[in-house]
């Protein structure tokens, strides 16, 4: 068949656009070994660094001893703070607007810190010589809880800003206190607390835990001496902000940087910030004139780079006695670690924790957040969601079942008569932002109709029955939740991060032949970009998916982006790509009327090509007009058929979901089995619903990992309990229950193609769907609140606590 | 995670592994399927100065079910514990703890001897042989000697094998047919040590019980097995009263700690519960 028998819709069919399930193509390499990863980096005279880090948590520095170790044969130097001092890199600002020691300089402040940094010709070299570097302790009080950190004679633990009491995010009230940030209206809020019907309030704790990515951070540092120009691998998710860093620190011209994301292993914000381990890298490539490979292993990566989560959140809920919600009050007590490395836009220290009205229409709202230094591993990023949404999606989602047992109702019923209704969007929340759509009881009716809620209500009163009687010691448990999540940071007005706008960019080249090479300023870190965002150019510009190459993560090819994380590639990157596409469209016209010899106003896009309005057999393909472009002179065009487009959101895109977990609990063992999972999740539009199932799936086991037993736990003295894989939960096939996914479509009104971002959205909603399930299977027997994560021992508890064991 | 420097030996006979052990004294260790001392090694907690790699020693392999008694090769994977017909008719307990350690292809690699001979509380074989009787084959440079199962363990990686010894097989009395079984284990994940773990099996003679063995894993720095927990049920119908006096024997014989599986209380309940289904289980299958 040639290209006039064709109908549009095999036309259509052939590009692989958006709406299809289109293979990924980075798995060709992945599933065959062939993914290339930092670690697989080699390079002639590569060195080796590892690590001296803290056994303590708390601990005054008095003297290291590096001649031992300098002595191991293959060992090219030890780095301490001492050595980095002269450079002033033995401290490094942080993201949050803070500064982090590089090493250890004078005292440590978390167990895993780093101390000192051993560079060798080996691997195993730096490994034993690293045992022999000798350092001298003077053990330190440990504060590990952050409301002991606040009390008037708590031990100082940062002693390097003692007594500043202006902090970069306003005043602070405490030698351990970091920050407080106040949202929404303090006195109308206690008003309407002091005369609601009904109040009920609750601490809801997040742990702390880590996104623990199967590949872990690492990094090689290149210094070119002949050319002065200094190249950087690494397991970036913001690799151009990671460049800008480097040049600002280090003070190399930032044209002498290239920094280059290879294929990573999973980021979810852990590979957002700036380690130690890329700072000694680069200086070390810097002092020896050798490439420098830094790569962590397990227990260094959950015991040092970043954690997330650790919020304690205390809550009041107002409501009348029929349900309607008047008012919402949360204070949080956020514990930070020895530094403030979170990774949020500058002016929000505490993320967007203020999305945590939900999903609901509450009139009245008030949120304030204090930062707290413990001695613990800094951190704080945003583990596969946008920043601190977990937090606030998890406050709210308790929230409503603690007031919905308060007021003896249904917990469905009391969301749905809270909603906030599709007519009232673009929704202004109490708390400052601007919803700009959602459509939240069509979605809530699909999921309930879908999983025969009535039906499961009865179910679960008969077992409940059978319990009483001694029939069964299962109880049966139904978790809800309706989230809202806030993505796509974000409006260079109002989003930056170290002072980098937080815009994002796609260039697109089309080849004389009518294929193309696209690049962003994202990385791929697993979500797929290289398969998706073709997607995207071909349905803008009518060449096929197959025949666009998709590059990301190399500074000196790709166009200026801030990166992977916070849902925010599609709605910013995926934004840019759209309006590139566009751009050369329009060009693509005028070549077209040229060629056709009409006015650019006759003729018409269609699909993959540019047809004389009203005469369908005239027309031009893509293919003709990119050679068009190539080889004709064509009067007042360039030759060429490029555009880049760098795309400042006008807003952000606040994608949500309906989910109802299922679960039985064994109240002898603790155990809990699930049973089934449902997951509505609207994203806007979908542009390949294979990968928005994939993500969801791979979002709902890191939830259920969350909520059932993964943790970052510390004894008192700062000890980290969780350090390897065994103890910290990583879900295998056969913890993981099977999914069932669903959606609707509300497209985002001001995305240039109505996608909203899709990957953290499980994340966000999963865990309270799962810790939900758990609290309502005990509701019957007066439970309210329980933390997470339910591991065995814990439900065991609960259940002991309620008198059901007998 | 980057182990300290060592010596590689991989010796085809008992004979020269036994030389090499002896040659450098505790600095050598054998190593089966690794899974327990590798990671230790890469934790720098061992330090190995010599690895003696039993793999390529064929005579520690095979199964016989022949007169009566089990003899099981040391290097004996775990995955062909599972898949020998011949092992699963005679001691179908052996398949069903079996099944429960780890995943595949943990199977594949680790062993019932480095199982039962490294003396890790949380392994599962220990228990099992102690419930099932076996009796420990070791060789030494003196020759070879016998050790049972419920003698063999000291302490938390204490065993009486000595540093010289080997080893080599174990023996294990098939049960008579009609010998109910279970191996009832809770854990966190695959891949877990048992949160609690045990082993029953359970003999009926006209209505009553007639011999009984239990051992809980993973409840004291060393399998436990509970002899009196087992007299609870010998000679009973299997009523009630029975199973609830054996169960409570057998938690006052345990000894758990507090870690991040759970605190005592709880691992004693739990102990109980698991305890509870094994013998239930094993009740219902005994003829």
């Amino acid at each position: 068949m040639n290209e006039q028998t064709l109908t549009p819709e095999q036309r259509t069919a052939n590009l692989k656009g958006m709406g299809t399930s289109r293979k990924r193509v980075e798995d060709v390499r992945f599933t065959q070994g062939k993914g290339n990863y930092v670690d697989d980096i080699k390079m002639d005279g590569m060195l080796f660094g590892d690590f001296v880090r803290s056994p303590y948590a708390h601990a005054r520095v008095k003297n290291i001893d590096t001649s031992a170790a300098a002595a191991v044969p293959g060992v090219v130097a030890v780095l301490t703070a001492a050595d980095l001092e002269p450079l002033g890199l033995h401290w490094m600002p942080t993201l949050a607007g803070d500064k982090q020691m590089v090493l250890a300089d004078g005292k440590v402040l978390f167990q895993g810190q780093e101390v000192a940094y051993v560079i060798a010709e080996d691997r195993y070299i730096a490994a034993d010589a690293a045992e022999l570097v000798e350092v001298d302790y003077e053990e330190l009080p440990v504060v590990v809880d952050p409301f002991k950190a606040l009390e008037p004679d708590a031990p100082v633990l940062r002693e390097d800003i003692a007594g500043n009491m202006e902090g970069a995010h306003g005043p602070r009230k405490h030698n351990n206190h970091i920050f407080t940030w106040e949202q929404g209206d303090k006195d109308a809020t206690e008003a309407v607390l002091a005369e609601a019907d009904v109040v009920a309030e609750e601490m809801v704790y997040y742990h702390r835990t880590h996104p623990c990515p199967l590949e872990t951070c690492g990094c090689v540092a290149s210094m070119d001496k002949v050319t002065g120009k200094l190249t950087l691998y690494g397991t970036f998710q913001a690799p151009h902000a990671i460049r800008t860093v480097v040049s600002l620190i280090s003070g190399l011209a930032e044209h002498n940087i290239r920094v280059i994301s290879p294929d990573i292993g999973g980021g979810f914000g852990n590979k957002v910030g700036a380690y130690s381990g890329y700072v000694c890298s680069v200086v070390a490539s810097i002092v020896t004139g050798k490439p420098v490979k830094w790569v962590e292993d397990r227990m260094e990566n959950l015991m040092s780079t970043a954690f997330a989560r650790d919020y304690w959140m205390q809550g009041k809920i107002a409501a009348t006695k029929e349900g309607k919600i008047t008012g919402l009050w949360c204070h949080t007590t956020a514990d930070h670690g020895g530094f403030d490395a979170c990774a949020d836009p500058t002016k929000f220290p505490a993320g967007f924790m203020n999305i945590c009205t939900g999903s609901y229409d509450i009139p009245t709202a008030y949120l304030t957040v204090d930062g707290v230094y413990t001695n613990k591993a800094p951190g704080g990023v945003a583990y596969r969601c946008s920043f601190r949404v977990t937090e606030a999606a998890y406050f709210i989602e308790r929230m409503i079942e603690i007031l919905a047992i308060r007021l003896n109702m249904d917990a469905a019923e009391l969301r749905r008569i809270n909603f906030i209704r599709a007519d009232q969007f673009p929704y202004q929340s109490a708390l400052g932002w601007e919803y700009d759509s959602g459509d939240y009881h069509t979605a809530w009716d699909k999921a309930m109709k879908a999983v025969g809620y009535d039906g499961l209500r009865a179910e679960q009163a008969q077992q409940l029955a059978d319990f009483n009687a001694g029939k069964t010691r299962k109880l049966m448990g139904i978790g809800l939740t309706h989230f809202t999540e806030i993505v796509g940071a974000g409006p260079v007005k109002n989003c930056d991060i170290l002072g980098l706008g937080m815009f994002d960019s796609c260039e697109i080249r089309i080849h004389p032949t009518g294929s193309a090479i696209a690049r962003l300023g994202t990385i791929s870190q697993g979500q797929g970009h290289a398969t998706t965002f073709a997607q995207i150019i071909a349905s803008e510009i009518g060449i096929p998916a197959d025949d666009i190459t998709l590059e990301e993560g190399d500074t000196d090819t790709a166009p200026y982006g801030l990166g992977t994380y916070g849902s925010r590639s599609t709605p910013v990157a995926g934004a840019a790509t759209a309006m590139a596409g566009r751009k050369i469209r329009a060009k693509a016209q005028m070549i077209a009327a040229y060629l056709l010899e009409v006015h650019d106003d006759d003729v018409e896009f269609d699909v993959d090509r540019f047809v004389v309005t009203g005469a369908p057999e005239r027309f031009k393909t893509m293919k003709e007009i990119a050679f068009a472009a190539y080889n004709q002179a064509i009067p007042g065009i360039e030759p060429g058929l490029e555009a880049v487009s760098y795309y400042d959101p006008p807003n952000m895109t606040y994608p949500f979901g309906a989910y109802v977990c299922v679960l039985d609990i064994d109240v002898d063992t603790g155990e809990a089995d699930i049973r089934s999972f449902y997951a509505l999740d609207d994203c806007g539009t979908r542009i390949n619903p294979m990968i928005i199932e994939g993500q969801v799936h791979g979002g709902l086991t890191e939830a259920l990992a969350i909520a059932m037993g993964q943790e970052i736990a510390y004894d008192d003295m700062g000890n980290v309990k969780t350090g390897t894989l065994m103890d910290f939960f990583w879900p295998t096939a056969w913890e993981t229950p099977n999914y069932q996914t669903d959606w609707t479509t509300t497209p985002s009104p001001h995305h240039p193609i109505g996608a909203k971002g899709v990957g953290e959205s499980p994340n966000v909603g999963g865990v309270p769907c799962f810790s939900n399930a758990v609290h309502d299977a005990f509701r019957s027997f007066g439970l309210t609140q329980s933390h997470m994560p339910h591991d065995h021992w814990r439900i065991w508890k609960t259940a002991n606590g309620l008198g059901l064991h007998g | 995670m980057i182990p300290a420097g060592f010596e590689y030996h991989r010796p085809t006979d008992i004979g020269a592994a036994l030389s090499i052990l002896q040659e450098h004294g505790d600095e050598a260790r054998v190593i089966a399927g690794g899974h327990s001392l590798i990671p230790m090694m890469k934790l720098r907690m061992a330090d190995i100065g010599h690895l003696v790699d039993l793999q390529d020693i064929g005579e520690l392999r095979g199964i016989a079910t022949d007169g009566g008694t089990a003899v099981i090769g040391a290097m004996v994977t775990q995955h062909e514990l599972i898949t020998h017909d011949g092992l699963a008719s005679a001691i179908p307990l052996i398949r069903e703890a079996s099944l429960q350690i780890a995943d595949p292809q943990v199977r594949y690699l680790g062993t019932i001897g480095g199982n039962v001979a490294n003396g890790d509380p949380g392994n599962d074989m220990p228990g099992l042989m102690q419930c099932l009787d076996a009796q420990f084959e070791l060789t030494g440079p003196d020759g070879s000697r016998t050790v049972p199962a419920r003698a063999f363990y000291e302490a938390a990686y204490f065993t009486a094998r000595d540093d010289e010894e080997i080893l080599a097989r174990i023996h294990i009395p098939i049960p008579g047919a009609g010998t109910g079984y279970a191996y009832e284990k809770q854990k966190r994940k695959i891949g877990d040590y048992a949160t609690a773990a045990s082993a029953v099996l359970i003999s009926v003679q006209g209505g009553s019980c007639s011999a009984a063995s239990i051992a809980m894993t993973n409840l004291a720095d060393t399998p436990i097995w509970a002899a009196a927990a087992a007299a609870a049920l010998v000679g009973s119908s299997l009523d009630d009263a029975a199973r609830s006096a054996a169960v409570a024997a057998a938690v006052e014989a345990i000894d758990p700690v507090s870690d991040n599986r759970g605190p005592v209380e709880f691992k004693k309940h739990v102990a109980g519960v698991v305890l509870r289904r094994a013998i239930d289980r094993a009740a219902s299958r005994a003829s």
